[in-house]
């Protein structure tokens, strides 16, 4: 995270709507995307998970939606996020993905995200001298907090210590 | 809301309800998104949009898409993409496929597409192994992939798509990893904008059958040297690349296969001329 040349390109609170906006749009997208992969693998306690957080991405979501009205919010083409990666930082990794993912490696993928979103708001909050900026970046900061701390009560549940690789019976075609 | 400036379409717009069925961390998830980021960056209405593709895991994407689609036969994807953008040269036609389908069964298409340069855009999930029908080696699969099916490896050469497609003459070459969206997505963009055949090679993990790939992620790099116009160069370019270089190697010339008939129709050094590579 680079939250620097975050801070550079993002010049007005309406930018940093259109961002949180798509930021809460690909969250939800990519749980829901996670949710529906569990489920083909019934992995029905991983599925219901992430569609809780898909659903409370959705809500972030419109919430924003909300704020942006009476605002200059500009539109912006995929190509023109200013995200410090490649992608927006909330977006779950599809590559790291796995049908035989345990609950504890699927929160922590989910953990990274929240994390990314929350050191993305943080970064501006801290560097910005722009009023309006630093109030919704310090809104947003703090409801990814809220999620990073969801997902550490959510892995107090699954142990490290009690994890157990899950093994498929009729894996898909043994290679060894 | 006061909307300072709307572009006509987002992402979102290209993606139809349907939910894809690749496995979980397959790379194919990654091209879908670069290419509906793509599509909405060149602001085409997906009605004007058709993606062609053949049999494959790959294969499966005009299903996922909002765009019009054809799911076709196996490794005929490039006829069908080149038919209709003869018989409908206003529609932004993308092929795609993967490197079973666009490779072996469909390899006679490429090499001659590629000759013809219609004005269309070809895109291979290469993931070197036919993922759909269990982990079988592929044309791009290496000679010393060791597994149940492939016991000690094929020993056989791997065909090199940027190579065959540089010598065939298509009119836009380029690599890159499924991974990086954001190259990804800019490089189609500039893939269907360019006149003439563009060829994308999208390395694309098949987490199942080669979990290997994972590695792509850090063997991926950015090409040292920029895109060349000269196929001289980017044949020498080509010839010491080590499978990993993503980015744009050529940027051609060539005048695409005019799709408009003309009086001369007929002609055979008109024709000749046309199709001269």
């Amino acid at each position: 995270m680079t939250g620097a040349e975050t801070t550079m390109v993002i010049a007005t609170a309406g930018e940093l709507l259109a961002h949180a906006y798509q930021m809460e749009l690909d969250a939800q997208e990519r749980y829901s995307y996670l949710a529906e992969q569990m489920e083909v693998h019934n992995n029905i306690d991983l599925a219901k998970l992430f569609r809780e957080l898909a659903r409370v991405e959705g809500l972030h979501a419109s919430d924003i939606l909300q704020q942006m009205k009476g605002m200059d919010v500009p539109q912006i083409r995929p190509l023109d996020y200013k995200w410090p990666g490649s992608e927006s930082p909330e977006a779950l990794d599809m590559g790291d993905m796995h049908y035989m993912m345990t609950p504890r490696q699927a929160l922590l993928l989910a953990l990274k995200a929240e994390q990314n979103a929350f050191d993305f708001f943080d970064h501006l909050l801290k560097a910005t001298d722009d009023p309006e900026i630093k109030r919704f970046a310090a809104e947003f900061a703090e409801e990814e907090q809220e999620h990073v701390e969801l997902v550490h009560k959510e892995l107090k549940r699954y142990p490290e210590a009690d994890e157990r690789p899950r093994e498929d019976m009729d894996p898909p075609a043994s290679q060894e | 809301m006061n909307i300072q400036q709307r572009p006509p379409f987002k992402a979102g717009d290209y993606k139809s309800d349907l939910t894809p069925v690749w496995c979980p961390g397959c790379g194919d998830f990654h091209v879908l998104l670069s290419v509906t980021k793509a599509l909405a960056e060149l602001g085409t209405p997906p009605e004007n949009v058709a993606v062609i593709s053949g049999i494959g895991c790959s294969s499966r994407i005009p299903a996922y898409t909002n765009c019009y689609g054809f799911h076709g036969v196996h490794g005929r994807s490039l006829a069908l993409g080149a038919g209709l953008k003869v018989a409908r040269p206003d529609l932004t036609v993308m092929v795609m496929s993967g490197d079973g389908d666009g490779f072996s069964i469909g390899g006679n298409h490429f090499l001659h597409a590629c000759r013809r340069n219609v004005d269309m855009t070809y895109i291979v999930m290469d993931n070197r192994v036919y993922g759909m029908t269990k982990g079988q080696p592929s044309p791009t699969t290496e000679p010393d992939w060791d597994s149940a099916l492939s016991p000690g490896g094929t020993g056989l050469s791997p065909f090199h798509p940027l190579v065959i497609a540089l010598a065939s003459g298509a009119n836009f070459v380029a690599r890159e990893f499924s991974g990086d969206i954001k190259g990804t997505t800019r490089t189609i963009v500039e893939a269907v904008r360019h006149p003439g055949f563009s060829f994308v090679e999208i390395l694309s993990p098949c987490v199942t059958f080669r979990p290997d790939e994972r590695a792509w992620k850090t063997q991926t790099h950015p090409a040292a040297v920029e895109a060349t116009d000269d196929p001289s160069r980017a044949a020498r370019r080509i010839m010491t690349d080590d499978g990993f270089n993503v980015g744009i190697l050529y940027r051609g010339r060539r005048k695409p296969h005019d799709t408009h008939v003309k009086d001369s129709a007929g002609d055979p050094a008109i024709l000749e001329e046309e199709f001269a590579i």
